[in-house]
Formats: C-alpha cells, structure tokens, sequence
C-alpha cells in the first residue's frame, strides 16, 4: 500500500511543477512588467521603476525568479493583493470554507438523489422511472447553471418570496465565526433563527451547484449498476434465491460504487467551476467570487495565488480519491 | 474496442454502405437522438437563414418598447413575439442571431481542439519515449484545472472577446482528445493489421493517419459531440460573466449578463437566452447519447 501511496505521488511531481510554471508564467505574458502592473494607473516614475524592478528581482534571470517563486511558495508566501495589500493566501483561507460548505452541501445532496435514482433505474429498466429520471438527468446535465440560478431566483426569492437573493445569513444576526461554517457558527451561537436564516441563504446555491454532479452520479450509478447486474456472480447470488433487496444492495451495489466514488471525486472540478457562476449569482463570498472579482480588478497577484491554489486543491482532493480507489478496489493496487 | 462500427479500411463501397446503414440502425433506435437531431437541424436553419427569419434588426432600439412583455402577456405587442430588453431590441430577432454564434463557437472550438489533440495524440501514442511523457504531462497539467478557471485566466491574458474565449475554451477541451487518440493508438498498435501495414512498407505518416487513425475515430466521435455541447455552455458562461463576447453582440450568454438586473421585474428577458442555450446542449447531448449507444459495440450488446 505504501508503494502504492509514494508511486501515485511521485506521478504528480511533474504536474504539480507543471502547475507552477503555468502559475507563475500567467503574470510574465501579462503586457508591461509586474511593477506597471502594480503602479497601476497612475504611472511610476523611471528611477522609482528600476528601483523597484531589482527590489523584487525581476531584473533577473527567469530561472532565478522562477526559483524564488517557488522558494517563497515553499514557505507560504503565495504573493500579497495588489487592491487589499493582504496576504493571497489569508484571504483564500478566509474565504475558503464559504466555498467548501456550499460544495460540500452540493455533493452530499447529488450524492443523496443520485446514487438512489441512479439504482432504482437501473434496477427497473426501461421503466417510466428510469425515462423520466434519466430524461431530467441529460436536462441537468446540459444545463446552463447560471441561468438555472436566476430561474430559481425569479421563482422563490421574487415571486414566492421563500428564500433571499443573496448572502449567507441575513444581516440581523451577527457571531464570530468559529469554525467558518455558517450552518455550524448559527447553531454555536444560540441565536434564534439564525440557523434558519442560513439554511435558507444556502438552499437555492446548493440547489445550483448540485445540479450537473446530481445528472452526472444519476447517469454513473445507473451505468455502473447494469454492467454489474448482469455480472456472473449476481446471477449465482439470484440463483442461490437470495432476496432481491440483498442481491442489489450487497452484491451489485458494492462494485458498482467503485466507479460511482471515483465519478464523484472527480466533481471537484467541476465544483470549483460551478462555484464561480453559483457565488457570482448569489453573491456568495467565496473563493470563486473572489477569483472572477480580482479578474476584474486586475488583481494578478490575487488571480496567480488563487490559480495555483485551486490547482493544488483539486490536485489533493484527486490523488486523495486516487487513494481511496485504491483502497477499495485491491486489483488496482497490485497493477 | 473502437473498430466495429466505422468503415475504416474497407475498400469495397458496399461494406461501407452496410456499416453505414448498421450505424443509422442502432442510432435511429434511439428515439432521444433521432429528436436531437432534428433540432439540431432545426437551429442549424436558424442560423443560416437567420436574416430572413428575424423580424427586426437585433441591434434596432425601439425607444417606445422598452421591456415589451411577450406578445402573449398583458401589455404584449404581436411585433414583439416574445418581448423586447431593456432598451428595446426585439428578443426573438437576438436569439436567432444569437444560434449563429453558439453553433459558430462549437464548430470552430471543436475543430481546433479536434485537430490539435489528434495530432499530439498520434504523436504521443506512435513515437512514445520521452515525446510521449512531455505531451501527455503538459496535458495533465491543463486538465489538472478546473475548466472555466484557466478559461477564465486565459481570456483574462488574451483581452476579453469571443475570439479569445474561444481560444481558451479550445485549450482546455484539446486534452481529451490528445488522451484519447493516443490510447487508441496504443491499443492498434501492434495490431496485426497494422504490423502487416508496416511490414508492407508503409510510411510513418501513412501508418498513422490511414491505417491507425480510422480505427479510433468511434470515441473521437462521442467525444466531439460533448465538446461541442461543453464549448457552448462555456462560452455562454464565460460572456455571462462578462469575458466572452461583449455587448451589444447577441449571444446568448451576453443576453444573459445584461438582464441580470431586470430579472425581478422582467422574466422574460432572462427565460428565453437560458432556454435557447438549454435547448441547443440538450439536442447536442441527446445526439452524442445516440453516437456512443450505436458506435460503442460494448454497449450495444447489452
């Protein structure tokens, strides 16, 4: 298994050096140098520019900057906002568990709706349930979430008027944050419907969020259950006159996860590019709000930190689901 | 694994005739694809003759209608079948000018990264050693991105635009195909076929894209078909966004962008862009369901 863990790490090496070119190469192929871009409008004079220009080693050999960028990365220095003069990777982190608590909602309710009715429709083949639930599956799948949003917005917030349009908790209620997540610090704080009013400032982005996973695990699970129900050892179990319930829930639906969990794993990415268009949508301050912000802003240290942090995020998050594979499926581990 | 179906080396016109008709009765069993792709066809139409059909210029204001409420509505006007935007363009005229350019960004996004993944697939695949390893880790990289953040980067470098969005869009979707072509190439191979190819004397260049090269078109198929659709999506996300194509253009994503304000108090001018774009990814994706079910034999068996 250790093997297993260092040879899968010692893969990424090259991507993750890879990432780190490409981070590090966005701000070089920006027109002018780092410095105009931080003088921003108001122009530098000449003096002041060399100045700075051998202040930060730009003046340098490439190599040797690309050194030193990874040297200050070592030590956790993913540059600082040209617009808060922050530190790129404190504002990530506090901005991070936003975003995590609306993936991690997102996923769990795919998870939840998608594993089962991907099962019942493999199961019933061919059934109205399976039409009807794949038909909505290929619908979310092809759905463009940023319009999906606003439909949901112009339904319940506008004329229902069931949820807010935006934020994560209304403004009446105020706690420190303790662990970040807003569902956690509501119930912490004891206040009286704060906890409420988050649940109803994350239902319609996690609603978003979780539509392509959702359409994506539905379509997996199902796919994944047929191959194995019409496996040899299925049958044997049907043979042997074992209930239906069991030979679906023990012997099919263990190997058919196997695919389903890597699927799901795989979502990260598509998470974070969801989270993009959710936040933006909602105005939901998380990291993707941030990085179309900074965008905007022309905050390049910002979007160059954010790159190359998300990049490790789904790195990590990838090799971890990788592991897990691993874990349960040992004719992977012994190739 | 990816030969059954295609006519690839067949010299005989009737074989290729036979697999053609086999192929058009696997996909016509597939009542979703059969109607995808007629609306696809349709949109097609739509864009073509899209100066003809339009009833109004897309970029005539009429100052006497703004926010028009579909015909149908109270307050509707029958010249504005489906309402008019904000400052008064008819809507129904923008999105048929719009189908020009989302089917005008798959085509040219999948035809980049088409052509660019297939050769540095084959290339991968054929001469292996250390070109392989380079290629194939550049490609782990930009797919180790999320893909609507290096989108987003990258227009952010190029200058927000169309054409850029549809440049990047292309680099992100060209390692698929690079990934696939080149495990297809290593699963031919050493093929007898493609031994007794080579034992014939056939050049390199010919070995790859006329003995290899049709073999593996199946996946390259089903794959172009998601891209499509994939570029679409993006590119409308990406002018929703504000990076894509820029205002007043009539793309959808952009139609998107500048109602954002109004949605409360105008739903139409929100509903019809987002429904036009569902409607085309939808009939590209229910096309691409159809494609793999016929020219996948593992699944057709089944």
């Amino acid at each position: 298994m250790l093997r297993f863990i260092f040879g899968k790490l010692a893969y990424l090496v090259p991507t993750f050096i890879g990432i780190t070119i490409v981070a590090f190469g966005f701000v070089r192929v920006l027109p002018g140098d780092p410095v105009l871009l931080m003088a921003g409008e108001r122009g530098i004079a000449p003096e002041r520019h060399a100045q700075l220009m051998a202040q930060f080693g730009f003046d340098r050999p490439l190599w040797q900057q690309y050194l030193d960028y990874l040297w200050r990365l070592a030590h956790g220095d993913f540059g600082t906002s040209l617009i808060t003069k922050k530190a790129v990777l404190t504002e990530f982190l506090t901005l991070f568990p936003a975003t995590v608590e609306l993936g991690l909602c997102a996923i769990i309710l795919a998870t939840l709706i998608g594993i089962p009715a991907g099962v019942l429709a493999a199961v019933k083949r061919g059934s109205w349930f399976d039409q009807i639930s794949m038909g909505t599956a290929l619908v979310g799948y092809s759905m463009p979430i940023f319009w999906w949003g606003l439909l949901l917005i112009i339904l319940f917030s506008g004329i229902l008027q069931w949820t807010p349009v935006s934020g994560r908790i209304s403004l009446l209620y105020f706690f420190p944050p303790v662990t970040g997540f807003m569902l956690i610090d509501s119930l912490l704080s004891g206040q009286k419907g704060a906890f409420a009013s988050a649940v109803s400032h994350l239902a319609l982005p996690t609603i978003v969020l979780a539509t392509i996973p959702l359409a994506v695990i539905a379509r997996q699970t199902r796919s994944a259950m047929l191959e194995v129900l019409g496996e040899d050892y299925v049958r044997t179990a049907r043979a042997k006159g074992l209930p239906v319930r069991r030979v679906v829930g023990l012997h099919a639906l263990r190997n058919a996860m196997i695919p389903v969990i890597t699927t799901i794993g795989l979502q990260i990415g598509v998470l974070i590019a969801g989270a993009i268009l959710t936040e933006t949508i909602f105005s939901w301050p998380g990291i993707g709000k941030w990085m179309i912000d900074s965008i905007f802003r022309r905050d390049y240290p910002a979007v160059q930190g954010g790159l190359l942090l998300i990049a490790i995020l789904v790195m990590v998050v990838n090799l971890i689901v990788d592991l897990l594979y691993g874990l349960i499926n040992p004719r992977i581990r012994h190739n | 694994m990816s030969n059954a179906t295609l006519p690839a080396p067949i010299s005989s016109g009737a074989m290729r005739r036979r697999a053609l008709a086999d192929f058009w009765f696997y996909f016509s069993e597939n009542r979703g694809a059969v109607i995808g792709l007629w609306v696809f066809a349709a949109l097609v139409l739509v864009a073509i003759f899209a100066p003809v059909l339009a009833p109004h210029d897309p970029a005539q204001q009429f100052r006497d209608a703004l926010l028009t409420p579909p015909a149908w509505e109270a307050g509707g006007r029958s010249e504005f079948l489906l309402g008019t935007d904000a400052i008064g363009r008819d809507i129904l005229s923008r999105l048929i000018y719009g189908s020009q350019f989302s089917l005008f960004v798959g085509l040219v996004v999948v035809s980049i990264a088409l052509v660019a993944g297939i050769a540095l697939g084959l290339i991968a695949g054929f001469f292996g050693g250390w070109v392989d390893t380079v290629i194939m880790r550049v490609m782990d990289v930009i797919l180790s991105f999320p893909s609507l953040v290096l989108a987003l980067v990258l227009v952010a470098i190029l200058g927000p635009g169309l054409t850029n969005a549809m440049i990047a869009i292309a680099v992100i979707l060209q390692p698929h195909f690079a990934r696939l072509t080149r495990a297809a190439v290593l699963a031919e191979k050493n093929r007898e076929y493609v031994i007794a190819a080579r034992l014939a004397g056939a050049s390199r260049l010919r070995l790859m894209f006329k003995t290899i090269l049709p073999n593996c078109l199946a996946p390259l198929i089903v794959q172009a078909t998601l891209s499509f659709s994939n570029a679409i999506l993006d590119a409308a996300a990406l002018g929703f966004l504000g990076m894509g194509a820029q205002p007043p253009t009539p793309e959808w994503g952009t139609m998107l962008a500048e109602a954002r304000e109004f949605i409360l108090r105008a739903w139409w001018v929100v509903t019809f862009p987002g429904l036009a774009i569902l409607i085309t990814v939808l009939a590209i994706n229910l096309i691409g369901d159809g494609l793999r079910d016929a020219l996948d034999p593992k699944l057709k068996r089944s």
